[in-house]
């Protein structure tokens, strides 16, 4: 393996039991664990730092802003923007995802412009462009799945034709496949539109680098990478933010105020109103500090290693009985797999597991229009971070035969 | 410590493996609701008879998801068929009862005892048939929205 076989020991919640069992953690494309340097990071902004920024002459106040600026220029440099200040903060990727739409849609878009989206994508990745639809008239357009669980790009050129702005997952909180987000920004630019990417599942798990995937626009958010939740990111080409109105109106967003008017901050504080989250900030700078000790490279080769595991054992385990959807290839997925088994409902399935201490989500994984696509309401789904092991995957594979226990008719 | 067994009772297995009144009924004269839970995705959809004497005459359930919602479902078509439309919203609040959920905007307090109704046996002289096994789902918080989805689909059905 290539990550320290004593890591799960840096999070503290891994410790527990549930129904007598160790906790076994297979949520994490839900959200993550926090590690003990990141808990701390947070106590102690609050217990020697914390004040509000960019206000206070006081040395306390600019400690405060160095902490929050501190950390935006950690997140600035781990996925490799050009400068942090293209790094906007937000609450999480929902809500940059609807910055996004609300603030380059509203000022770019007339009726009648298309944006592209995929069947696979997240509904961040879909309900802010279906209420822009509403708003403004625009035309919504759709990349189909195929049965591989890949994008079917036959028809891009077509669906490209005219468009405004191509909007894909990089990686998909379902069949973890992972897209070819370099290439689909090439095609997107050749054709006249913008690239944005959801990286709310890549960034996490994969090398990140915003210039080389030529994007112009990333979204992802801190509490599935470590960090606490309650902070996201947009990440935006600095042409594209100057050129964008602001989102909220309030403090910190603007220059001058006055009776007939405002102007607004600098970017990103204009994309900023009020007074922000800055322990999350500091908490998600500790993550990325926390992975970049790791490494990213090793982050993704462990998944990769488990993935390939996890796949092997659970059909050499369950055989016919356990479908697992998306690439087959461990090297062009994630360590998301969705699955069903035999013909048992997915909650009954994560209700059996959880007997087990093993936490998978069962659901739709708010990826509806994908769920019909794969033809079911619902799947299972196991997903992996750096404190997974084999042990846990073996766990699963024996929980599962008290599902086959309890439902085999 | 809580068991599974206490969840997946035999007869709830066996409602969800055989369902009972599963199909459709012809919409009019039947009326028809359907009910989503967003967590899951799992849908209900109920069709309703109801004669000029305000009986229930037919029923049939439709939809899919866990054992827990489609057992209630089957289980509650066996409960509901051939009473009274007034019977059905007294099972509904006392089913509800029976999960926890008292609701005072149904006509009654949702105890057992002010609607004339015995859970445990037929006290009124309703049979309420296999409802009991789903007793155990109280012990699992998150499945009560499970059980009860086909319930909160038959009230707005009645209420059409």
């Amino acid at each position: 393996m290539t990550l320290r076989s004593n890591l799960k020991s840096d999070f503290p919640l891994l410790e527990q039991q549930f129904h007598g069992q160790q906790l076994v953690y297979l949520d994490s494309a839900n959200t993550s664990q926090k590690p003990r340097a990141v808990i701390d990071a947070m106590t102690c902004y609050y217990e020697t730092t914390n004040a509000n920024v960019h206000r206070g002459s006081y040395e306390l106040a600019v400690r405060a802003t160095g902490a929050l600026e501190g950390a935006r220029a950690k997140v600035g440099a781990f996925i490799n923007a050009a400068s942090s200040s293209e790094i906007v903060f937000t609450k999480n990727a929902t809500e940059s995802m609807n910055l996004l739409a609300h603030c380059w849609g509203e000022h770019s878009l007339t009726a009648g412009d298309a944006v592209v989206i995929t069947e696979m994508e997240h509904h961040a990745n879909i309900v802010p462009w279906h209420m822009l639809r509403a708003r403004k008239g625009i035309e919504l357009r759709w990349i189909p799945v195929d049965e591989s669980g890949h994008l079917d790009l036959s028809d891009l050129d077509r669906l490209l034709d005219g468009a405004k702005l191509l909007s894909v997952t990089a990686m998909s909180n379902v069949l973890g496949t992972l897209n070819p987000i370099a290439a689909l920004a090439e095609t997107a630019h050749d054709a006249g539109a913008l690239m944005a990417v959801d990286a709310s599942q890549y960034v996490p798990h994969v090398p990140t680098d915003v210039q080389a995937l030529g994007a112009d626009f990333l979204v992802f958010t801190g509490h599935k990478m470590l960090a606490p939740m309650g902070i996201g990111v947009l990440w935006a080409r600095a042409e594209h933010l100057e050129a964008m109105p602001p989102f909220l109106g309030g403090g910190e967003m603007i220059l001058n105020v006055t009776k007939d008017g405002f102007t607004t901050n600098d970017v990103p504080w204009k994309f900023e109103a009020g007074t922000p989250m800055v322990a999350e900030a500091v908490g998600l700078g500790a993550a990325v500090d926390y992975l970049s000790d790791l490494g990213m490279d090793n982050v993704r080769q462990h998944e990769v290693e488990l993935t390939a595991y996890a796949l092997r054992t659970l059909s050499e385990r369950h055989g016919d009985k356990i479908t697992v959807h998306g690439p087959a290839e461990p090297a062009e997925r994630g360590g998301v797999m969705s699955f069903a088994y035999g013909d048992v409902h997915p909650h009954d399935v994560a209700q059996v597991l959880d007997q087990s201490g093993i936490a998978v989500r069962a659901g739709h994984h708010c990826a509806k229009p994908l769920m019909d696509v794969l033809g079911t309401s619902a799947t299972s789904r196991a997903s992996l971070y750096v404190y997974n092991d084999k042990s846990d995957l073996d766990k699963l594979a024996d929980a599962l035969s008290a599902v086959d226990d309890i439902f085999s008719f | 410590m809580i068991g599974l067994e206490d969840l997946y009772r035999e007869i709830i297995l066996d409602h969800y493996r055989t369902p009972r009144n599963r199909g459709e009924l012809e919409t009019p004269p039947a009326r028809r609701a359907e009910g989503f839970n967003p967590l899951c995705g799992d849908e209900i959809i109920v069709y309703l008879q109801v004669d000029d004497a305000g009986v229930i005459d037919d029923v049939a359930i439709g939809g899919q998801g866990c054992s827990i919602s489609q057992s209630s479902a089957s289980m509650m078509s066996v409960a509901i068929k051939g009473r009274t439309v007034e019977e059905a919203r007294k099972l509904i609040v006392a089913f509800k009862g029976l999960m926890s959920i008292h609701e005072t905007d149904i006509g009654g307090d949702g105890s057992e005892t002010a609607l004339g109704i015995d859970l445990e046996g037929t006290s009124d002289g309703m049979q309420l048939g296999d409802l009991e096994a789903l007793r155990g789902v109280v012990k699992f918080p998150i499945r009560i929205k499970c059980a009860t989805l086909s319930w909160n689909t038959l009230a707005q059905a009645l209420n059409d």
